[in-house]
């Protein structure tokens, strides 16, 4: 096996198994989906307009859950020395960490949004907008997430530390996710959805560099 | 060992941690088959400098460089490559067991070693399928140990290789020292108590 399949597998089995953060972001993701309807109460037309904006902050605040352990518990452990002596280069390392990440919450996320939308009452026009904006969207909370969670590594308790800092950077992510669902429910155009692709992709190039420059300054602090 | 490290050489190290200066003025070589014992009281900077020499932290002062084929490196992260490590933190997993940790740092060093014998050698061959937070202090080092054997790096790098091994644990660790400085290698370890081998031994703190 190669060390970046090595790495990447590994991660994947820890989010996984017990404390890992797998489930718990899709349970966080459901559980904040089916409380709002009974919040808002039985105002179909309402809940439908709003579907796609409560789900993408649900699929933010979910994303978050699991991140102050992305690079933390390898660093806690010791395990962070022995992956930047490894093979793989920490620019490397920290890719496969945020497609681990997004493999473990952002798709689970992806995969059951179209379930929550029912909650919402959802009209069918909306669904294409909000699975696709999930698909295309949710790398970008991991990648972004990534930087901020090598920041606030050797923060102890960083983890709201962490949130002040992902929180805002990824707002483009759901204005643009969010407007996605609302213009396909008016019938307009796809310019949300590219201007989403366009972050997610810019953040998913370039987080890998920062998140690495940041552990690299941690390791040696 | 496929890379030949022929000697490595540090001139006038220094180290300094919050605006405080470690130690200065460290200068030793080692070559290739030799092991250095680096001693010193609590805080005399022993981890700082391992961790300086694998390239983890960077030196305040000095020059670190190692001796390949003729060629000489000196920039930390390619350093690091030469380096096997045993820090005194474990990079264990505690939701993997004994042989999936082993087998992650195998394929992670692109190591060609074979994980089950090495397993055995250093005494865990009937917990192989055990979780790794069932293990005493003692059997992960041993499980650390598998994996400096397994990573199949000239350097070794050892902090505090002793602390928490019984007697045969220090035997075999003194056992693997010979193997691999026998076989080429270099060790260095930051140790408090006699490693039960031939060592140069470095004390910091001392001028």
């Amino acid at each position: 096996m190669s060390p970046a399949r090595a790495l990447l597998r590994r991660d994947i089995t820890l989010a996984f198994r017990a404390g890992g953060g797998a489930m718990l972001a899709v349970a966080f993701f459901g559980t904040i989906a089916a409380l709002v309807p009974l919040g808002v109460g039985a105002d179909l037309p309402l809940l439908g307009r709003i579907a796609g904006g409560i789900l993408w902050v649900a699929a933010a605040l979910s994303a978050l859950l699991s991140l102050d352990r992305l690079f933390q518990a390898d660093f806690e452990d010791g395990g962070l020395d022995l992956i930047a002596l490894s093979k793989l280069s920490l620019e490397s390392a920290a890719g496969l960490k945020i497609l681990a990440h997004w493999l473990t919450t952002g798709l689970p996320l992806t995969l059951i949004s179209p379930l929550l939308g029912l909650f919402f009452n959802l009209p069918a026009e909306g669904y294409v907008a909000l699975v696709g904006g999930l698909a295309i969207g949710t790398p970008a909370l991991s990648a972004v997430g990534a930087i901020g969670a090598a920041l606030t590594l050797s923060v102890r308790r960083g983890g709201l530390l962490l949130a002040l800092i992902v929180l805002p950077l990824v707002t483009p992510a759901v204005i643009f996710g969010s407007g996605a669902v609302l213009t396909a429910l008016e019938g307009g155009g796809t310019a949300a959805i590219l201007f989403l692709g366009a972050f997610s992709l810019g953040a998913v190039a370039l987080s890998p560099f920062a998140a690495a420059a940041a552990v690299r300054l941690n390791l040696a602090g | 060992m496929k890379t030949a490290l022929d000697k490595i050489q540090a001139e006038n190290l220094a180290c300094e941690r919050g605006e405080r200066t470690v130690f200065r003025d460290l200068n030793f070589s080692l070559s290739r088959g030799c092991a250095l014992s680096l001693e010193g009281a609590n805080g005399a900077g022993k981890t700082s400098a391992l961790r300086i020499l694998a390239g983890l932290l960077g030196q305040s002062a000095g020059e670190i460089s190692f001796q390949i084929d003729e060629k000489k490196i000196t920039d930390g992260e390619e350093r690091g490559r030469f380096v096997g490590w045993l820090g005194h933190l474990d990079g264990i997993k505690n939701q993997l067991t004994v042989l999936e940790n082993a087998r992650f740092f195998a394929a992670l060093y692109a190591s060609d070693g074979d994980v089950d014998p090495t397993l055995e050698k250093v005494g865990l061959a009937r917990a192989l399928g055990l979780p790794a937070q069932y293990l005493s202090a003692g059997q992960r080092r041993r499980l650390a140990l598998a994996r400096l054997i397994l990573s199949r790096r000239p350097l070794w790098l050892l902090d505090e290789p002793l602390a928490a091994l019984d007697k045969s644990g220090k035997a075999l660790i003194a056992e693997f020292i010979k193997a691999h400085c026998g076989a080429g290698g270099l060790v260095i370890a930051a140790t408090h108590d006699p490693l039960g081998i031939d060592a140069q031994t470095l004390t910091m703190g001392a001028s």
